[in-house]
């Protein structure tokens, strides 16, 4: 039998995996600002057109700048996702094709047409579309990327949780289209994902909105008066006036808001996600717990090599009894089993070795490690909720600190402001490789006694493409790596340069037009020479 | 029998052309930003016409490739992963393309939008190139062994018919962009466009006719050899058309070139999805690749209520956007906004 490899060279197995991993994790850094803000601004839109406040026209055609800015990169990373499971994992796509491709499929009829299509018109079509229809529009993008939120996680939630399949000739088929599209792991995930997502911009209006606010004052354009509330004052320049201020208050108040409701959601949801995880991956959420032993504590602290896999030199310095059995079974009291009793389920139940079959390529025959990287697992697990959980504290604190309508003038707070927008980020990304790392060694996790379908499962090692070799894959590593490290620091240069012009970059017109009030009745004028026939140019 | 699978061959070949047609005529523009466009205006022109639509036509490619997916998880699996290295250029391609679109205008600066003009015409390239490459080689074969994975290394999949395809697409792109552009633009534009596509047409469609007669040799079959008589008929009177002035009929006689030619080359490899030159029991075939019927039944429902929605609210798309672009409508560049506007900020401080 062969000696395990971990750590050895890379093969071509632990290059897909990073290859996906990077993309994946890459790609959602710009879906939640996407998803989060595509919504908060419809909401403001809305607002305009039902009020004619000239600030919610400045607001959403301010974030809906960035929103653009970010949007598109979603769509280019997204791609790669799309061919990646062709390319590097072919034999997953094999075997599980007949189940997962359709939810795939259904995201791209069913809501990437909607999404790209119907923000075309909401770009293009300020002057062509009628008020009415021009914000339908955007309503429609919007709820087409929750559709598209909705078909990814069914995929992914498929690959966690088995469910309206038989195995014919050792492939799962699919018998019960119901039972995927309700999975009741995808029914938790959607909303907690989206929460997750409003979380991201929530952060990000407040973040920008404090800065804003910040300058106003720095630049003597607000003062406070005697009373402690704010005197809103106007500037010699385009759209720095007194519905400026309103603009970014305005931002601030929602941002904050929706960062609250936002983290609050994805507790909630997510306490229903810990709780069907206990029962259909019991060693992912042992294993988030570094809980090695049946027990009912709950770990505030562990101490210990946790990257050794091996449970003995864990130790749990911190521990609160009681907690554990409450996250996963909603009481205090019962035992919930560690990862040292699983790992012999598991080991009975899948076998201790990969068998010797060429799928498996230089890994058949060997060990099969059921322990998930508890370093990850522990530590993914507390920083999703611990990033969740700063940014909502810091919400509420902006909204006492701000309550007499502008922001203090310390540099430092302001600082704190645009840097937090970073948490949610964070919380994300982290959620995420909690999930997909706590899966592995499965690719298609087995789902021990819960109503999940235990004997349909695909290792990791199995599903990569045998015949793509470790050159090509490590070729596309590099290059994607490189092209997504240079997009991204055009892209945040670009949302600094938008983000720093205030509302003026995102409507030149203000600066054209003597700026007046009126601009509520039609959006402004678009530049010279415009005719109807461009409301926006490229 | 297999009613299933050929209703889904048929939907995959209407995809693909969808696929062709849409952003054919995009890809095509993109290539043009360098070669045929004269100065910012100009470019912004052509950027125009595409600006509303230009994404939604993508979505036509992931389509084809999840539905491939769906359908057909075998054919998927195979073609992608032994196309590794050209798909990569094809996803290098269009990421740069995209980006480019967005981000070239938000920055007021020649060298800027110069380095984005390039990421757009040659994303635009190699992406037709490269899925034209890819299709080819779906009706040609590759060296797949038992399994369906390729023999040979990174570039077994090399041959001469991935250039013809290659060349076909990015050819026929080019054309029916300038047909396009005759058709949604006006002045100076329109007038060299339709110089362009009169003089082009022959050598533009030349490979793609190619390969839908070598295919016809290959596995043709007599409606598809009609099919491609027709092809070539109708290419003639989208130059005829073209030449008299009559934009719009060149344009559709064009789109009719396009229909009848992907019809001649999927019809002629029907039954076959993916021919293996190493051994044809290996080749995957609407049978042996396609998924379940329960899969496919469900899919057929949710695609015979959603690809005419698409196809509906895509045409009202081009609806809202029907007036033509000319370089008096392009407003003066914004962008320099930004600067100025943080600029006084920061010097008012
Ligand atoms: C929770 C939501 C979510 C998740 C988990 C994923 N995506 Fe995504 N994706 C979106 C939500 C989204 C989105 C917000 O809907 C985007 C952003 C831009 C867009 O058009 O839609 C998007 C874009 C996007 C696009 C481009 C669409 C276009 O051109 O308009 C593709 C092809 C994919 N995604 C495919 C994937 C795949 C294969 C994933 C799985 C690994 C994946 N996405 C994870
Ligand atoms: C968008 C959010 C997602 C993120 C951030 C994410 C993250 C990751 C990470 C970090 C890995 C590497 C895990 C490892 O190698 O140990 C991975 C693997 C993988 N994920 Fe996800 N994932 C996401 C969504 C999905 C979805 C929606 C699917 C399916 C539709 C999916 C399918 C896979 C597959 C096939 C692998 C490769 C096999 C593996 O290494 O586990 N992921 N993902
Ligand atoms: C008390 C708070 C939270 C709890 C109890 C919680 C719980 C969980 C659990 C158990 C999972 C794993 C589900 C699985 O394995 O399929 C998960 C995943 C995830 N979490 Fe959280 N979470 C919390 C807060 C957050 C916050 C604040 C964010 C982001 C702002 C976030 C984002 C995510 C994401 C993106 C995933 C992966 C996708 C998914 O499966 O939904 N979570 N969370």
């Amino acid at each position: 039998m062969n000696p395990p490899t971990v750590g050895t060279a890379l093969d071509a197995l632990e290059i897909a995996r990073w290859q996906f991993g990077i993309t994946t994790v890459y790609h959602f850094m710009m879906v939640p600002l996407t998803i989060g803000l595509g919504l908060v601004v419809a909401v403001i839109q809305t607002a305009w057109h039902r009020t004619g406040n000239p600030e919610y026209l400045r607001m959403t055609k301010f974030w809906g700048k960035l929103f653009l800015i970010n949007f598109i990169m979603g769509v280019a990373t997204g791609l790669v996702q799309e061919f990646q499971f062709g390319m590097a994992w072919s034999e997953y796509s094999r075997f599980v094709g007949d189940v997962f491709g359709a939810p795939l499929a259904l995201e791209a009829l069913l809501a990437f047409f909607v999404e790209s299509t119907f923000l075309g018109l909401w770009i293009f079509g300020w002057k062509q579309l009628k008020p009415g229809i021009h914000l339908a529009c955007l309503w429609i993008a919007v709820v087409g990327s929750v559709f598209s939120a909705y078909f990814i996680i069914v995929a992914n939630s498929w690959m966690q949780h088995p469910v309206g399949v038989e195995l014919v000739n050792g492939r799962p088929v699919m018998t019960d289209a119901w039972a995927v599209f309700t999975n009741n792991t995808a029914l938790v995930a959607v909303p907690h994902t989206l929460f997750g997502a409003l979380a991201v911009a929530g952060g990000f209006l407040l973040g920008i909105a404090w800065y804003h606010l910040w300058r106003r004052r720095r630049d003597g354009v607000d003062t406070v008066g005697a009373d402690g509330k704010v005197v809103p004052g106007e500037a010699d320049i385009p759209g720095r006036d007194r519905t400026d201020h309103k603009v970014w208050i305005r931002s601030l108040r929602i941002g904050a808001v929706v960062a609250m409701i936002s983290f609050a959601g994805t507790a909630l949801t997510g306490d229903l996600q810990g709780k069907l995880m206990f029962e259909q991956q019991p060693m992912k959420m042992a294993a988030a717990e570094a809980a090695c032993h049946d027990g009912t504590g709950f770990s505030v602290l562990s101490v210990g090599n946790l990257g050794s896999r091996n449970c003995d030199d864990i130790v749990a310095l911190i521990e609160v009894p009681g907690i554990l059995s409450f996250l996963a079974k909603g009481n205090f009291t019962t035992e919930v089993k560690g990862v040292n009793s699983l790992l012999d389920q598991y080991k009975a139940d899948y076998g201790t070795n990969l068998p010797d079959n060429p799928v498996y390529g230089e890994r058949a025959g060997q060990e099969i490690e059921y322990v998930p990287v508890m370093e990850v697992t522990y530590w993914g697990f507390r920083m999703m909720i611990g990033f969740g959980g700063l940014a909502a504290l810091a919400a509420l604190i902006a909204l006492w600190v701000t309550r007499n309508g502008t922001v203090p003038e310390s540099r430092w707070l302001m600082r704190l402001a645009v840097f937090g927008i970073l948490a949610p980020f964070g919380a994300n990304a982290a959620g995420w490789i909690f999930t997909e790392m706590g899966r592995q060694p499965f690719v298609v996790a087995p789902n021990p006694d819960f109503n999940g379908i235990d004997q349909v499962f695909m290792f990791t090692a199995a599903a990569v493409s045998p015949g793509v070799s470790a050159g090509e894959l490590l070729t596309s590593l590099v290059v994607l790596t490189s092209i997504y490290a240079v997009l991204l620091v055009v892209e945040v240069k670009l949302l600094v340069k938008y983000i720093r012009g205030g509302v003026v970059s995102a409507m030149p017109e203000l600066a054209h037009a003597p700026v007046d009030e009126n601009e509520d009745a039609t959006p402004g004028p678009d530049g010279p020479g415009t005719g109807d026939v461009l409301a926006f140019a490229y | 029998m297999e009613l299933l699978p050929t209703i889904w061959f048929i939907v995959i070949a209407v995809l693909w052309t969808g696929y062709l047609f849409l952003e054919g005529f995009d890809l095509g523009v993109g290539m043009l930003m360098k070669l045929f466009a004269r100065d910012n205006t100009e470019r912004r022109v052509l950027l125009n016409t595409i600006g509303p639509v230009w994404d939604g036509n993508e979505v036509w490619l992931i389509t084809a490739g999840a539905a491939t997916f769906a359908a057909f998880p075998l054919w998927y699996a195979s073609l992608f992963s032994a196309l590794y290295l050209p798909l990569l250029v094809v996803l290098v391609a269009l990421i740069f393309r995209a980006v480019a679109f967005e981000y070239r205008g938000k920055v007021d600066n020649d060298s800027w939008r110069a380095r984005w003009d390039w990421a757009i015409a040659l994303g635009s390239f190699f992406a037709a190139f490269g899925v034209g490459a890819a299709l080819a080689l779906t009706t040609t074969g590759l060296p797949l062994n038992s399994n369906g994975d390729r023999e040979g290394g990174p570039f077994a999949w090399f041959s001469g018919y991935a250039v013809l395809g290659g060349l076909a697409v990015a050819g026929f792109s080019l054309l029916h962009a300038l047909a396009f552009l005759a058709l949604k633009t006006d002045g100076n534009v329109r007038h060299r466009a339709r110089g362009w596509f009169v003089r082009l047409l022959p050598w533009l469609l030349l490979p793609m006719a190619g390969w839908a007669v070598s295919i016809q040799f290959l596995d043709g079959k007599p409606w598809t050899w009609a099919a491609v008589a027709v092809a070539v008929v109708a290419a003639a009177a989208a130059w005829f058309l073209a030449h008299k002035g009559a934009e719009g009929r060149a344009f559709m006689a064009l789109g009719v070139f396009l229909l009848l030619g992907s019809a001649s080359i999927f019809g002629a490899v029907f039954p076959v999805v993916l021919p293996s030159t190493v051994n044809p029991e290996f080749s995957l075939t609407i049978s042996n690749a396609s998924s379940s019927d329960y899969t496919l039944g469900l899919m057929s429902i949710v695609a015979a209520v959603g690809l005419p929605l698409v196809i509906a609210y895509q045409a009202w798309t081009y609806w809202v956007f029907r007036r033509r672009v000319s370089a008096a409508h392009i407003p003066e560049a914004h962008s320099f906004l930004p600067a100025v506007a943080a600029k006084a900020f920061t010097t008012k401080g």
